[in-house]
């Protein structure tokens, strides 16, 4: 890629409308779970139907209360992250490693039993896309393009990143 | 503080937007999140406050302390073993077997179950079993230097040995009677299997050996009644939450030989090693018939069927939960339609209970809110899992391990929730699983589809308690501490005289009538209801 060719600024917009959508759906995952009092991951992680023992593990009476935690915890930092535009690509690393999580408890392999699902799907669903497109605000970050980000890069004189 | 000033320094209105903007999306999304939980949980609170349902766990049995109680068995085929097993006793046969399968299966709890089950403080001290290889095996497990087990030959011996102060017995139906009567005139508390009875004449009869001593502990093994959902069902039914109810539907389905009692005959049985005599009883004195003795539930001679063996159970759920008593009138009809293999007992039985005068409240105007059936289907050629529900006017309770209670789209009571779109006909209103930390109102498919596979289960105190040794523990509760168990004489007494009008329904063809005043079954003139009950002739092959 060609580091020093700069985007449109429509270009620009579309990945910090990705990157503002994804984050929307992990804020407002995390909010619900945090004021659902009786909300838990273990019939999920229960149910996983690929690396059992592994998700078994985690659900384990000793293990949820800090998985359930983590879990909550993470989703709102990668919300939070991925709207106000900081520190974004932590957020894609922690927010792709969560999705493959749920991609790998659930997979929809086929063989395997689907569980609830209001689509149809082979190899690939809708946390493995979203996987994907959060690899992509890795790959391009926009967090100097919009975001808190911004203030701090004020002082940078050279920027290497084609979006900046 | 010169560098942060200068932070500040250069930004136009427009670059000040891209920096800050996503604070007020992020604010929207959090109060968006946070606003709707409120709504859920407040429509969720108004909802379980208008139904005021008392979610309860029955009160615990009294403590197991003193001197252990002396228990005696009499019968140790496969409903004595699982007895015993709720009593503390397993054999080693069942031990090595359960080892080797956790090996196999992690997951497999049985043995660590049946290891961490609380101790009820008791001696088997004794066993009557008629068939010489169960008892031996009885013995070879239970005969220890901690527990001195003896074998008696007949149930007589054993009651009087002075050995027990406590009989559990576990026979073809039957014996359930003389049995148990004999255990009390002796001065014995009773633990026996379902059904109660095997003839109408023996319910009266047992009735009266319990009446004439008050202080037996007498119990009968319908051990669901220690099911925690039925206590949360009671109060739902008290609350009026159903309205009318004018029909429960309740059923029995089974696809497999187990199930249609084709149990295994032991190779060594003879008349060398089973006492036929004691066996048949009253039974019709017949030669020697390995398959009588272990698949004695096929035969009128000996249980009673669908109505004895699994109705039973069934009304005696909806019995502890309505205490609606005994039908006005039973109408039975069904069949050997799958397992033509010689049994006179159905395969296929429905059975229909009317309670014309029977009233669990209403919301409509006075005059609609008599009247009940209790319909009981069972086949044993389909293992379709079809629930148990009671219709009210204004909603529907699915009863199980959990209860869930539906509004009625018709309701009266609810009619005004359901215009503000403050209830959904298909949404639960209600919904009670003794596993979770609470009731709520509303449950995802999600949910529901973990519930459904058991796996949002916790056992209480981390383990999974078996509803059986609830059961026996309650009784010796009883025994120990006082107090009645929650299935004694009096519900004994409505479950066999219901069980016993659905098989003379089913085989005489007609509409049987109770009549609650005189107590008595009405026979036509000429008719003794007990010789048609037992008559072991008549097979009903369409």
């Amino acid at each position: 890629m060609d580091q020093t060719s700069r985007f449109t600024s429509l270009q620009t917009g579309s990945l910090v409308l990705l990157r503002l959508l994804i984050g929307w759906h992990f804020l407002y995952e995390g909010v619900i779970k945090l004021y659902s009092p009786s909300w838990t991951a273990k019939g999920y992680l229960l149910s996983a139907s690929y690396m059992e023992s592994f998700f078994r593990w985690m659900a384990s009476e000793t293990i949820i209360p800090v998985i359930d935690t983590l879990n909550i915890g993470a989703l709102l930092l990668v919300g939070f992250s991925l709207i106000i535009g900081v520190k974004t690509n932590w957020a894609c690393i922690i927010g792709i490693g969560l999705l493959l999580l749920y991609y790998l408890a659930h997979p929809p392999f086929p063989g395997y039993p689907q569980g609830p699902s209001e689509g149809s799907y082979w190899l690939v669903n809708k946390n493995l896309i979203e996987a994907a497109a959060l690899f992509v605000i890795y790959l391009f970050p926009t967090q100097y393009a919009f975001g808190l980000a911004k203030l701090f890069a004020k002082q940078k004189t050279v920027s290497t990143n084609p979006i900046n | 503080m010169a560098t942060d000033k200068n932070l500040f320094k250069g930004f136009s209105r427009r670059e000040w937007l891209k920096i800050l903007g996503g604070i007020p999306i992020f604010g929207a999304v959090w109060t968006a999140g946070f606003r709707s939980n409120e709504k859920a949980l407040s429509e969720r609170n108004l909802l379980l406050e208008t139904l005021n349902i008392k979610a309860s766990a029955p009160p615990a049995s009294g403590p197991m302390t003193g001197e252990p109680l002396r228990v005696g068995l009499i019968g140790f085929g496969i409903r004595g073993e699982q007895l015993m097993r709720s009593l503390g006793f397993a054999t080693t046969e069942w031990i090595d077997d359960m080892v080797k399968s956790a090996a196999e299966n992690p997951d497999d709890k049985r043995l660590a179950e049946f290891q961490a089950q609380e101790s009820l403080n008791v001696k088997l001290t004794a066993i009557c079993d008629i068939f010489d290889v169960r008892a031996e095996k009885a013995l070879k497990s239970f005969n220890t230097e901690e527990n001195p087990c003896k074998r008696y030959k007949t149930h007589l011996e054993l009651f009087n040995s002075g050995e027990v102060d406590a009989v559990i017995i576990a026979t073809p139906d039957h014996w359930h009677a003389p049995m148990a009567i004999a255990a009390i005139e002796a001065g014995l508390h009773v633990y026996v299997e379902k059904p109660m009875t095997h003839t109408i004449q023996e319910t009266y009869d047992l009735r009266e050996a319990c009446r004439k001593n008050p202080d037996i502990k007498f119990a009968v093994g319908h051990q669901h009644r220690q099911t925690q959902s039925f206590l949360t069902a009671q109060d739902a039914i008290a609350k009026n939450t159903l309205g009318h109810v004018s029909l429960v539907v309740t059923a029995t389905n089974r696809n497999d030989d187990n199930g249609a009692w084709q149990y295994d005959i032991h190779p060594d049985a003879s008349t060398e090693t089973i006492d036929w005599n004691a066996f048949l009883g009253t039974a019709p004195q017949i030669p020697f018939n390995a398959e009588h003795f272990f698949r004695w539930r096929k035969w009128w001679a000996y249980g009673s069927g669908l109505s004895g063996d699994l109705l039973t159970h069934d009304y005696d759920r909806i019995n502890c939960v309505l205490k609606m008593g005994i039908p006005k009138y039973i109408t039975g009809s069904g069949g050997v339609y799958t397992h033509r293999d010689g049994r006179n007992v159905p395969d296929v039985m429905q059975i229909n209970m009317d309670f014309p005068e029977f009233s669990t409240g209403t919301s409509q105007t006075p005059g609609k809110e008599k009247g009940m059936t209790l319909v009981y289907s069972a086949t044993l050629g389909n293992q379709f899992d079809r629930g148990t529900v009671l219709m009210g006017h204004d909603a529907s309770m699915e009863l199980g391990n959990m209860v869930t209670i539906y509004a009625d789209p018709r309701s009266t009571k609810y009619k005004d929730l359901i215009k503000e779109n403050r209830v959904d006909p298909s949404v639960p209103i209600y919904q009670y699983d003794p596993s979770a930390n609470g009731v709520d109102a509303v449950t995802s498919a999600t949910a529901k589809y973990f519930a459904n596979k058991g796996l949002l289960w916790t056992y209480r105190d981390g383990k999974r308690v078996d509803s059986t040794f609830l059961h026996l523990r309650e009784w010796m509760s009883c025994v120990r501490n006082g107090g009645e168990p929650s299935c004694g004489i009096t519900e004994g007494f409505e479950e066999a005289i219901t069980a016993h009008m659905g098989g003379l329904s089913y085989k005489i063809g007609r509409r049987i009538e109770w009549d609650a005043e005189n107590e008595q079954i009405i026979a036509l003139p000429g008719e003794n209801l007990d010789e048609i009950l037992l008559n072991n002739d008549d097979v009903f092959i369409s």
